[in-house]
């Protein structure tokens, strides 16, 4: 890997890390005794790795001048990796929250085990961990393909992607010892959050000045998603996490807004994160890896923009129909409801046209588990988008909200649509990046898929009864008029379905084990294999056989 | 770049116009003339109340439905939470609402419930905090964090901010001489209490539970506004 960069790259890794290390110097000795110094040494820790890796092999031979006609794929095959182990965390650590919920003694007689700081690690573990990383692995492959160009340096995406991880590895580490914001997705401290934008500006960057070297005069749609998911990120993460550090050389700050407005704000950013994070970015994947693997031209093109500019325009409004019946202003709440529904056009219209792309290809579905995958997924986001417009719907809130339902709602999008279109688009991708004809297993597939989908569906059931049970006995009337059931009741009653809810959440977890498995023994075990059609090229044919350099 | 500057565009209408007139629209939050501030001691509390991530099962947000009213008491109104960096309103009910939950139960009740839960409510799932009253307060920042608060807008008084560390082991002191100057910065109202149990010492359990103690009970606007359900 570190073979495959030049000299510079290699003395601008050094650069790079010796300025991380330094910065984490100054933050220990800024905030000596405290936690602040805790995440410089993280910081150092993390940087002094990456340096001694690149040092220990600087002298290394350096790539020859033909690396230049093909792509680079070193940082999306760390990436993919990356994605699978922090999957398996996150949802580790969801299983053992979740079991929390059944039995409250389950953790260690120490502050960092209690739910509230370990569910943040879940959260935060899954979306940006396990999603984030696919992502960007996905989206390197994917930008440098449609644009039948390589990326223009070596070392910008590996700024993103470990600058990235970076980012992760404070946020999990901080909420252990409950350093937090307390707004929900957005949990790091100030630091973490200026640290994300600085790699936010260079992932954009990167990916522009890819999409600059294209070679194809169209920019394929899937990369209009991904741009959205970058940009739109980018507004929400920096508005919504405004905010005024106690001191710079500690980790607590207050958050600029109070009250209704910053209810509103986390909202719109909490929904959005939802929207450009964990919808727009996947239906970029969704658009490549789907027709590519059932070898199927997209049903309409026309409609995947149309629905790419509805998601854009709708989605943003909808955050206020988390505050139904709350103390934000009724037209916020209404305006939210009515985008809800609208938004079901576009979303559905995206679901069709995924289905539609498999007309003519549904016995690869009964065949290939891998499309499977992904034609789950689409069905799950069809699903989910349906069952959220309905949700925002006043009379329903009032039942559904604050309960299970939501979590079920949230969870039959993130492990139906995100982590079955991840998965599928990573058993798509993996032969292809490391050169391999297969995967190492392909019943190791079909394991995971079932395991995945009943554990799905497991987790999903169960969390609709709970909810629908708590709206439920929250609001009945005795004979007399009086409420029929106290509160521990409700939580009494959630017992069976809690022990059901982790029981489907350990299926899952197996299941993307088996997936990181099934991924590090195709790397290992099965015979390499020339791919003679994946390389850059300016030529109007379609796929010629003669590799193009890039102008330099 | 022409496809950026339309996703920044056709993203950035809604927000906009939904978030923008918040800040300019009087009515958005009601007049509450008696509203008092948090005091360090509270304010110290609420930030080990965010620390520990307790938002993630309880809510401090009581909705406009009958039913909600009949349990939590008035429903929640914007004014309550104007000082509240970041706002706790919550998305999650795996424990009850606590937005007026000050009072409702004794100090020894809160502590002894958060030292271990199951002790007095057998049935419950949250987890057991007992760390909290051995672990003493950290008084010393409160200046810094007051400071910060008034940068975002949050009106404390320079001698507020000035005897933040004092006012904060006073108000957990009832005793102490300085009690009487937590009462002059902050109201006659100001629960002055040694909340943990025990004066000799200002522990986070003081302060959490000082800060529950306070939970809807900054303004008596809801009360005076809504008539009691019957």
């Amino acid at each position: 890997m570190i073979a495959n960069l030049t000299r510079e790259d290699r003395g601008a890794a050094l650069l790079i890390t010796s300025i991380g290390m330094a910065i984490g110097l100054l933050m220990v000795a800024v905030g000596i005794g405290g936690q602040f110094a805790v995440h410089g040494l993280v910081v150092i820790g993390f940087c002094a790795g990456l340096f001694f890796l690149v040092a220990r092999n600087l002298n290394a031979p350096e790539p020859g001048s033909e690396r230049l006609a093909s792509y680079y794929d070193d940082p999306t095959r760390v990436g993919v990796l990356l994605s699978l182990g922090w999957g398996v965390i996150g949802m580790a650590m969801g299983v053992w929250v979740a079991a929390l919920l059944a039995w409250p003694d389950l953790r260690f007689d120490a502050a960092w085990s209690s739910f509230g700081r370990l569910r943040p690690i879940h959260t935060s573990g899954v979306i940006f961990g396990f999603g984030g990383n696919a992502l960007i692995a996905t989206s390197f492959h994917i930008m440098q393909r449609t644009s039948r160009a390589r990326m223009p340096g070596q070392i910008a995406p590996w700024f993103v992607l470990l600058g990235f991880n970076l980012f992760c590895l404070i946020a999990a580490s901080g909420y252990l010892l409950g350093i937090t914001q307390s707004k929900e997705y957005a949990e790091p401290e100030w630091y973490a959050d200026i640290w994300l934008v600085v790699v936010w500006v260079a992932y954009f960057s990167l990916y522009i000045r890819t999409l600059a070297r294209r070679n194809e005069p169209h920019i394929y749609v899937a990369n209009w998603y991904y741009l959205a998911f970058i940009l739109v990120m980018a507004v929400l993460h920096i508005v919504n996490n405004l905010a005024v550090p106690v001191s710079f050389a500690g980790t607590k700050s207050y958050s600029a807004f109070a009250g209704v407005q910053d209810a509103m704000t986390q909202w719109w950013y909490g929904h959005n994160a939802v929207a450009f994070f964990l919808t727009s970015g996947f239906l970029g994947m969704l658009y490549y890896f789907l027709p590519k693997r059932a070898e199927r031209p997209i049903y309409s093109y026309r409609l995947s923009i149309l629905s790419f500019w509805g998601i854009t325009f709708f989605y943003i409004w909808v955050g206020s129909h988390h505050l139904l019946y709350t103390a934000l202003p009724l037209w916020v709440q209404t305006l939210g409801v009515t985008f809800s529904i609208m938004l079901l056009v576009p979303s559905w219209a995206s679901a069709g046209n995924a289905l539609m792309t498999l007309n003519g290809a549904w016995h690869k579905v009964r065949d290939d588990a891998t499309l499977r995958f992904m034609l789950v997924a689409v069905i799950f986001y069809g699903l989910s988008t349906f069952e959220g417009s309905f949700m925002s719907l006043r009379p329903v809130n009032s039942l559904s909200h604050y309960t299970d339902w939501t979590i079920g709602h949230v969870h039959s999008g993130a492990m139906g649509w995100v982590a079955m279109i991840s998965f599928g688009s990573i058993y798509a991708l993996t032969p292809l990046l490391w050169g391999r004809e297969t995967m190492y297993s392909w019943k190791a597939v079909e394991w995971h898929f079932w395991l995945a989908l009943s554990g799905t569906v497991i987790y999903v059931f169960a969390m609709w009864n709970s909810g629908l049970t708590q709206g439920i006995m929250w609001r009945t009337y005795a004979e007399g008029g009086t409420l029929r059931y106290t509160f521990i009741e409700s939580v009494v009653a959630m017992h069976g379905y809690y022990i059901a809810r982790a029981f489907g959440g350990l299926l899952f977890v197996i299941g993307a084990m088996i997936a990181l498995w099934n991924v590090v023994m195709t790397i290992r075990r099965v015979p390499a294999q020339v791919t003679e059609r994946d390389h850059p090229t300016r030529s109007e044919a379609l796929e010629p056989a003669v590799p193009v350099m890039p102008a330099e | 770049m022409a496809l950026s500057f339309g996703i920044i565009l056709a993203a950035g209408v809604g927000g906009f116009v939904e978030i923008a007139p918040l800040f300019n629209i009087d009515e958005t939050v009601e007049k509450a003339p008696d509203m008092r501030l948090y005091t360090p001691l509270e304010q110290a509390g609420r930030d080990i109340y965010i620390r520990e991530g307790c938002y993630a099962c309880h809510s401090q947000m009581i909705r406009s439905l009958r039913d909600e009213v009949e349990r939590y008491g008035p429903y929640s109104l914007a004014a309550e939470s104007k000082y509240d960096h970041p706002m706790l309103w919550g998305s999650k009910r795996t424990g009850p609402d606590l937005a007026r939950q000050g009072g409702k139960y004794s100090d020894d009740w809160q502590a002894r419930h958060l030292i271990n839960p199951r002790a007095l409510v057998p049935e419950s799932v949250m987890p057991q905090y007992a760390f909290l009253a051995k672990t003493p307060l950290d008084s010393a920042s409160m200046p810094a964090r007051l400071a910060a608060l008034r940068k975002v807008g949050v009106p404390y008084s320079d001698a507020q901010i000035e005897n933040a560390a004092i006012d904060t082991a006073a108000q957990a002191d009832p005793d102490s001489v300085a009690a009487a100057d937590v009462f002059a910065r902050y109201g006659d109202k100001t629960n002055v209490r040694a909340f943990d149990g025990t004066a000799d010492q200002v522990t986070e359990m003081d302060a959490l539970v000082a800060y529950l103690q306070i939970l809807g009970q900054l303004t008596t606007l809801p009360s005076q506004t809504q008539p009691l359900p019957k």
